[in-house]
């Protein structure tokens, strides 16, 4: 089996239904992406096939068909992405081990809409569970976010 | 001065050969504490100036004993060294060191105490002074309790103080110029003529130097970190995805593994058939474990799949089967042969119902709660016969070594645990069984390091909860006003079951913590009562965020709304007038203020609810507003005002404060525990959902600084959501509802 990972071809002898998660946790080492719940409930597992929020831990292996980026792949404290940055900014994290998977789902909204409304934002987040209780500030930095995609 | 570089320099190349021990001093030195225990493992080159800093060539390393599970406390330890060392926190390293006794939590005993946090009588400080002798003699390293502040708050300046100074006795002794003449900035040692000289250019000579303990604390006006907005120190990696947590240890020639314990906690395992699961892909091994078994694998998700192949049968646990028999012991609990505290009683209540023509009498129910941070368990272990070595996040890691010892038969200097950064705790992390899982199934792996993670399903079954709790309370009011109030409150106690986990001695006295919350509450009723009953021990339990207050606060002042209501006062109005501790009643008239108070009812479709709740030493007050719409009751607003003493960071405070109302609220929501064949039927987040963002209210923060001592946050914002939050409820629907969660008497949006 081939996946493209953050650019990057990997060949890999999996069964393909194993989740993409374990793939890319277990077998190659990248992980960003988190263990919460392994159902689809929580988000922190949440990466972008071709651009799109995908729950990596509900997605076969085998299923996938496209190129994989997760958050090594959307930015790096060297060359931050704009979420990322307004993450900083914000301070968002407390725990952070859920943040991975929000930035994720807040990159992928922001690239289909830029300028969210309020609900248009509570809908994307609302399956990303932070058990901190971080969502004022995740909101807070999608609006920046939002502005400063605006000003580039 | 060209003198001095030369000679730091010769300094450093002699130094590092010949110098393998140093000089412990600080704090502990000064109070004849246990020995620095960075000495133990100390290099070549390097110096532990005190047990919180170690300077080596490469420079500065503070060290940050207590465990950051999200509550900030590696920063906040780090910026409390470094405003006196005069390093840049963000520009050292940052270690949690060795697992040691010297690192002991001075004030993780208050909350068990039967004296108030707020009380300041003799009896009470001697009562703490105890708390902290027990704990330094038990060398308990625990992060919990919202402590982290209040121990460390001198203590780690000191730490940086005495650092700097000895530091500077170095750089004196090196140039001739007498030490008050030398200043320090930024990991430098800066002489009058502006030269300067590195800390790290200085440890050799700085760890041969008897401590400069005869410093003191700068004053206010000098801070430069403290009080000031900080920059969390993980604020980068955990932005980009490159926060290593527990779960991300990945050494070489790993193997994954996960265990299935039996779904009664506490039963044990009668016998199991892995011929299926054996035959699987990747499974290296079976291993049976205490209660359950375990399976290594070369893959996480393959080791889950194995163990779900096994086929087990369990021996039942000794206590109720499912939540109806649960309660069932609740309920019987009652009996003078199970009271075992009545930490108030002021007035006379019996008289006072007695002399009531409409005595209110409510009963009030709290569930088992999972603490379900989103980071399960799991721990990495390597074991040789020669040495052990546990990478894990752990708020217990003395205790953990001590276990893991015990299990491994080796000596404890031989158990090396390397706390790691931790995904949400809520108190999870106070128990260590996961990790002696992981030990056990190492040892059938001698040299090979297992990686150890828990399923969800596992994690969910086997957190140890927050103890259920039943209370019954009765009150009268009379002329407009609250006249009396008895609650009667029957749980399993928190301590007696962690405190045995941890094998150390179960604190004497009352079990405070199943009344905590009611009986030390600032108010001035004037008859008032708290009797506490101890409940037989059933699902073993835990601390849960902000522990027996996080209960007790929603049965307290819901009731005290509740009698507040039949008065015909307004709550906001009452609650001022009853109370009697001076900063709760300026949290309170700040809280009128802010949230502009005119009464609970605002219109035909809102409401607001008001409680206050007084824990860990810190006063909270909440105004909760909530709103019906079609979909169901929506929480709009929430106001909080809180007094810390003193808000060493404004950024985190806040951060704390607004994530504890959110915990709390979307707990009093939809969460809770129940029991079918000994085993939570929640098993997923589907049934344990807590808040989500679309239900996110705006929330309000103030905190004071009322001056007095300086407390910790984590906690303290918990106890007076759930019931601002029913209060509210009630004020819109006129229904009272008594029991957790809301959501099994009202709909929410």
């Amino acid at each position: 089996m081939q996946l493209t990972v953050n650019s990057k071809r990997y060949d890999l002898d999996v069964e393909p239904e194993m989740p993409l998660l374990w793939v890319l946790r277990d077998e190659l080492g990248i992980s960003g992406p988190k263990y919460g719940c392994g159902a689809g409930l929580c988000g922190a597992c949440t990466v972008h096939i071709d651009g799109a929020a995908v729950r990596s831990c509900s997605i076969s292996a085998g299923e996938v068909r496209g190129s994989i980026t997760t958050i090594e792949g959307l930015g790096t404290p060297a060359n931050l992405h704009v979420v990322q940055q307004a993450w900083i900014e914000h301070q968002v994290a407390q725990c952070g081990y859920c943040q991975s998977g929000q930035m994720m789902t807040a990159a992928a909204l922001l690239s289909k809409t830029p300028d969210p409304s309020d609900s248009e934002i509570a809908d994307a987040m609302d399956g990303n569970l932070c058990r901190c209780g971080t969502y004022t500030r995740i909101h807070s930095a999608v609006r920046t976010a939002a502005q400063m995609m605006k000003g580039k | 001065m060209a003198r001095l570089k030369t000679i730091a320099r010769r300094t450093f190349l002699i130094g590092s050969a010949a110098i393998a021990g140093g000089v412990a001093f600080g704090y502990y030195r000064l109070r004849q504490d246990p020995p620095n225990p960075l000495l133990k493992d100390l290099k070549a080159g390097e110096a532990a100036i005190t047990p919180y800093v170690r300077v080596d060539a490469k420079g500065v390393t503070l060290i940050t004993p207590r465990a950051d599970k999200g509550q900030g406390s590696y920063s906040i330890q780090a910026h409390l060294i470094a405003e006196e060392l005069d390093v840049d926190p963000h520009k050292v390293r940052i270690d949690p060191g060795p697992p040691d006794t010297a690192y002991f939590n001075s004030r993780i005993m208050d909350d068990s105490l039967p004296f108030a946090t707020i009380d300041e009588g003799i009896m009470a400080r001697g009562a703490r002074g105890g708390g902290e002798v027990l704990s330094r003699l038990l060398g308990m390293q625990i992060t919990g309790g919202s402590s982290t502040v209040p121990d460390g708050y001198h203590k780690l300046r000191m730490a940086g103080a005495v650092a700097r100074e000895t530091l500077k006795e170095a750089a004196a002794r090196r140039s001739g110029v007498s030490r008050s003449q030398l200043k320090t900035k930024d990991g430098q040692v800066i002489l009058p003529d502006g030269k300067s000289v590195t800390y790290a250019e200085l440890a050799i000579e700085a760890a041969q130097l008897a401590p400069v303990t005869d410093v003191a604390l700068r004053s206010e006006q000098e801070w430069r970190y403290i009080g000031k907005k900080m920059r969390r120190i993980d604020i980068v990696a955990k932005s980009t995805g490159t926060q290593q947590y527990g779960i991300d240890i990945r050494p070489d020639r790993v193997v994954y593994a996960t265990v299935r314990a039996n779904p009664g906690i506490g039963g044990t395992i009668k016998r199991y058939d892995a011929s299926s699961a054996e035959k699987m892909r990747g499974v290296k091994k079976i291993v049976p474990i205490k209660d359950g078994v375990g399976v290594i694998a070369d893959n996480t998700w393959r080791a889950f799949q194995a163990a779900a192949a096994i086929k087990v049968e369990w021996n039942d646990p000794p206590y109720p089967a499912d939540s109806a028999g649960m309660w069932k012991v609740l309920e019987n609990s009652f009996s003078k042969d199970l009271l075992d505290s009545r930490l108030r009683n002021d007035g006379d209540v019996e008289k006072a119902l007695a002399g009531s023509s409409k005595p209110i009498e409510a009963e009030y129910r709290t569930p088992y709660l999972a603490h379900a941070p989103l980071e399960p368990m799991n721990a990495v272990v390597l074991y040789t016969k020669e040495r052990l070595d546990i990478w894990t996040g752990t708020q217990i890691p003395v205790f953990l070594q001590a276990h893991a010892a015990k299990l491994t038969q080796l000596p404890e200097e031989k158990i090396h645990v390397h706390a790691q950064p931790i995904g949400g705790s809520f108190g999870a992390r106070l128990d260590d069984t996961y990790a002696l899982q992981a030990i056990e199934l190492a040892m059938a792996m001698e040299g090979v390091p297992v990686k150890m993670t828990w399923s969800r399903e596992e994690n969910m079954g086997h957190d140890y909860p927050r103890p259920i709790q039943l209370s019954r309370a009765r009150g009268t009011v009379r002329d407009g006003m609250v006249e009396s109030m008895s609650i009667d409150v029957a749980g399993q106690s928190m301590g007696a079951s962690w405190f045995s986990r941890l094998q150390a001695p179960v604190p004497p006295g009352p079990d405070v913590s199943s009344v905590n919350g009611i009986w030390d509450q600032p108010f001035a009723i004037p008859n008032f009562r708290v009797t506490g009953y101890k409940a037989k021990e059933m699902v073993p339990v835990s601390p849960w965020r902000s522990v027996g207050a996080s209960a007790n606060g929603f049965h307290h002042a819901s009731f005290l709304d509740e009698l507040i209501h039949a008065a015909g006062a307004d709550p906001m109005a009452e609650l001022i007038r009853l109370c009697n501790h001076e900063p709760s009643k300026k949290i309170l008239h700040t809280l009128r203020d802010v949230s502009a108070w005119k009464g609970s009812r605002i219109g035909d479709r809102r409401a607001r609810g008001v409680a206050l709740a007084l824990s860990f030493g810190v006063p909270m007050a909440q105004v909760v507003e909530v709103s019906d719409t079609p979909q169901g009751i929506k929480i709009d607003k929430v106001y909080a005002v809180c007094d810390v003493g003193r808000i060493l960071d404004p950024v985190n405070f806040e951060a704390q404060v607004r994530g504890g109302i959110i915990w709390a609220l979307g707990h009093a929501m939809n969460c809770e525990l129940t029991y079918e064949n000994f085993a939570p039927v929640q098993t997923n987040f589907h049934l344990f959902e807590a808040m989500r963002f679309h239900q996110v209210p705006e929330i309000i923060v103030k905190g004071l600084e009322l001056g007095g001592e300086v407390r910790g946050i984590g906690e303290p914002p918990v106890p007076p959501a759930a019931p601002a939050l029913a209060n509210a409820i009630f004020a819109l629907t006129g229904k009272r509802v008594r029991e957790l969660p809301l959501n099994k008497s009202v709909n929410f949006a």
